[in-house]
């Protein structure tokens, strides 16, 4: 699925999160959104989402205005920074939370939602762990959950916010390499923030770096790396 | 006592006589007065306490003191459930306007709560005629008990809730939202079972202060015995007549509820301490 | 399996946040408050209001009154101080020590928080008169502790005391020993300590506390009137001297009052907040 950002106007009381922001994403790429903090890229992320409403601007998915839409009718997935598992509810639960609050005209058998948690679960290479509470997991367990839950809905868009954020180095990498092929075996486009450009630069098609809320430049990886569109992107990767 | 760091920690002796001193102060201000209540209870013996707890109007008074509770109680649980949720899930002007406002009930005296609500509903209030041309009665009648008793017991839930709910943030129920859960079911599923135990402890605080409410109750219901008459009210009008047994009878009952309160009370933050508000009241 | 599809958009979300519910909750909200306190406030000062001026200040500054405000407010001041003191005794033995029954000791703070008003009334004056537990040795040795101001202050004192202790509480545990340790090792004596490092840190604690107390106290009504004496011009209290001009109809009178009252706390509450506000700027910054 196609994602179309337009002019996008964001400020937060006098801060200007986002100013005029465009973006044109492929249909299956994997791009991720580069910057320091406070450079707008989570609230861009979020905008994406329809977790946050901008002040002017469209977003468009295949072409589609979703601007308006609620969060929960645009197909999405989303994996946030810190999890944000459901605490009370078995890993399970968390990853067939999406099925199982569907309208009863839509909702799978329960059968059926049991064999997608399981798929989902040899997915993210955690098979088994479906009685486990999140407490009783590690960091990049946890994350692993987070993702099996974005994807149980089958969603055609994947955002992730700084997903390997709080992890360490060894984890850092499985992850990453994790999620690169679930990306490409589901066909999925999908945008993740980071402020790492190492991280971005392994994993992404092609790189939109932000500064100030604003796109400085959007490349593939090489493209940036070779010529550098501002002396923004290139103190930035210094 | 453990072995400590002598330079930042006072000798045996002081420790002794600071926690004697404690202990002492708290005995005389707050342990006599209530070992009084069920000594004087049960003075002239168990059947002279049976028979003043099951006479008529002490077995009106705790009726109705159980039927304000219960229909107070939850009443003041719904909407500061809901306080709390538009207060903490969302941000819009005027937010800590609320929040201030929602304290306020614990500053005014409860003598004034009960004035203003027989300004509004007394035969000379605001609504005094309309209400008595239609036969309805709110002062000196159980409906303005349940007022006053709303007004004093109002902050208790919404008070736990609210720092409760801002530590644990927004970010499950953003990810139910992107997950397509409706949002009575964000509700329901994520936020009620982290708020439960915070809740009940709410719950808790406000059904002790809401049998327990005497000032505000004692200005508007009239004094009518057997039918306005709360149980402290109660307690009240036996002391007056020099009933003394009597009203520490009734007075037992309470102070044994007070008891359960904070046996219940010191239970939830014993096991579930994580998942209260962190300060006090 | 299919996904769901997303054909009827929900409303769109607006500004404040996306997670819905908002309009209901806060419509709830608003009105529990309008109908509850709102409502009952306005109601109050348009009352009094309607006085007049001259009305207002003879009702409000009689000579009766401005007897009982002194009695309310001193009472009220005596006790949080005495609570002030003690209920930083009592949160240090808490914190700070370890001995049977401490848990104990602990719990019973709160009673005065869930005992009935009423209930702590009589009990405080069966043990305070002169034929009582603790009044009549008192008494032996000529002090009168019931049916006078002392009275009033002892039932004060009982409302009071948890405020101080769970104010308090708190910040004395999450005070950690480092300053102290660092004091000793310049040289600093146990007493020293105390008052030049660790009371500083817990002052504002002491402060808030003490004002809640105060607050709570001015307007406190079931516990005092037992203990009280309740004659005029010498043990009234205010919220009493409200209840009788009532049983006399004078509604005029009582609202002016309890319209006196009603600001001294109103300004107690901002106070409090503010100087709570100030606290936490500068332990954050």
């Amino acid at each position: 699925m196609t994602i179309t950002v337009r002019n996008i106007v964001k400020g937060f009381g006098n801060y200007p999160a986002l100013r005029d922001v465009s973006l044109d994403i492929e249909d299956g790429a994997f791009v991720a959104l580069l910057g320091p903090s406070g450079s707008g890229k989570t609230t861009l992320l979020r905008i994406i989402a329809g977790l946050e409403s901008a002040e002017s601007g469209q977003i468009l998915f295949a072409g589609e205005d979703v601007t308006m839409r609620a969060p929960q009718d645009r197909g999405i997935g989303f994996v946030f920074q810190n999890y944000a598992l459901f605490r009370h509810m078995t890993v399970e639960h968390n990853i067939a939370f999406g099925l199982d609050v569907m309208k009863r005209g839509q909702r799978p058998p329960k059968d059926a939602i049991r064999a997608r948690v399981e798929e989902l679960l040899e997915l993210v290479q955690l098979p088994g762990y479906g009685k486990r509470y999140p407490a009783q997991l590690s960091g990049g367990q946890r994350q692993r959950v987070a993702l099996a839950r974005a994807l149980a809905r089958e969603p055609s868009i994947l955002l992730l916010d700084e997903p390997f954020g709080a992890l360490d180095a060894k984890v850092r990498r499985e992850l990453r390499d994790a999620l690169r092929e679930i990306h490409d075996r589901v066909g999925l486009t999908s945008i993740f923030v980071t402020h790492d450009y190492e991280e971005a630069f392994a994993l992404a098609d092609k790189v939109a770096i932000l500064g100030q809320g604003r796109i400085e430049q959007f490349d593939t990886p090489d493209a940036v790396q070779q010529h550098p569109a501002s002396d923004f992107v290139r103190e930035f990767l210094d | 006592m453990s072995a400590k760091n002598k330079a930042v920690s006072e000798s045996l002796l002081t420790k002794a006589l600071l926690i004697l001193a404690a202990v002492t102060y708290v005995g005389l201000i707050l342990v006599l007065p209530l070992a009084s209540v069920f000594s004087e209870a049960f003075r002239h013996g168990t059947a002279a306490f049976k028979a003043a707890i099951v006479e008529p109007d002490a077995l009106a008074a705790i009726k109705l003191t159980l039927t304000v509770a219960a229909i107070s109680v939850p009443i003041n649980a719904v909407c500061g459930v809901a306080a709390a949720w538009a207060i903490t899930k969302h941000d819009f002007p005027g937010r800590n306007l609320l929040i201030s406002l929602i304290d306020v009930p614990f500053s005014i005296s409860p003598v004034v709560a009960g004035l203003m609500y027989l300004l509004l509903f007394g035969a000379q209030g605001w609504f005094g005629e309309w209400l008595l041309a239609h036969d309805i009665h709110i002062a000196f009648a159980k409906p303005g008990i349940v007022l006053a008793t709303l007004i004093v017991t109002l902050p208790f839930v919404a008070r736990e809730l609210i720092p409760l709910m801002q530590a644990q943030g927004r970010e499950e129920e953003e990810a139910a939202l992107t997950l397509g859960a409706p949002g009575w079911r964000i509700f329901l599923w994520v936020t009620l079972p982290n708020i439960r135990w915070g809740l009940l402890y709410g719950v808790l605080l406000t059904n002790a202060r809401a049998m327990g409410e005497f000032g505000a109750v004692s200005v508007i219901s009239g004094h009518i015995r057997g039918e306005t008459d709360t149980m402290p009210l109660q307690v009240e009008v036996l002391y007056n007549e020099y009933n003394f047994a009597a009203a520490f009878a009734v007075a037992s009952l309470l102070a044994g509820l007070a008891l359960v309160t904070l046996v219940v009370k010191t239970l939830l933050e014993w096991r579930h301490g994580d998942q209260l508000a962190a300060a006090g009241h | 399996m299919t996904t769901a599809t997303f054909s009827v958009p929900r409303k769109g979300r607006g500004r404040h946040s996306p997670l819905p519910g908002l309009s209901l909750t806060l419509g709830i909200t608003f009105a529990w408050l309008s109908i509850l306190l709102l409502l009952p406030l306005v109601a109050l000062f348009l009352k009094s209001l309607t006085l007049g001026p001259a009305h207002f200040a003879e009702a409000a500054f009689s000579r009766r009154a401005i007897a009982s405000y002194e009695l309310s407010f001193g009472a009220a001041l005596v006790a949080a101080a005495l609570n002030a003191v003690f209920g930083l005794l009592v949160a240090w033995v808490l914190v700070r020590y370890r001995f049977p029954g401490r848990r104990l000791l602990g719990a019973l703070v709160d009673l005065p928080f869930a005992l009935p008003t009423a209930v702590a009334g009589i009990a405080l004056t069966a043990v305070y008169a002169n034929t009582g537990w603790v009044g009549k040795p008192a008494a032996t040795l000529g002090l009168h502790l019931a049916y006078n101001p002392v009275g009033v202050v002892i039932a004060l004192t009982f409302i009071g005391l948890p405020f101080v202790v769970r104010t308090v509480e708190p910040v004395l545990a999450d005070m950690g020993r480092g300053l102290e340790e660092a004091a000793a090792t310049l040289g600093a004596h146990r007493w020293i300590i105390f008052r030049r490092v660790i009371l500083p840190e817990i002052f504002p604690a002491i402060v808030t506390g003490f004002a809640l107390a105060f607050a709570r106290g001015v307007g406190e009504y079931g516990s005092v009137i037992f203990i009280a004496g309740n004659m005029p011009f010498k043990s009234e209290i205010s919220p009493l001297l409200i209840v009788t001009k009532l049983e006399e109809y004078d509604y005029a009178g009582a609202t002016a009052i309890a319209t006196v009252l009603l600001l001294a706390s109103l300004v107690l509450l901002l106070l409090i907040n503010a100087w709570q506000g100030r606290e936490l700027r500068r332990r954050s910054a």
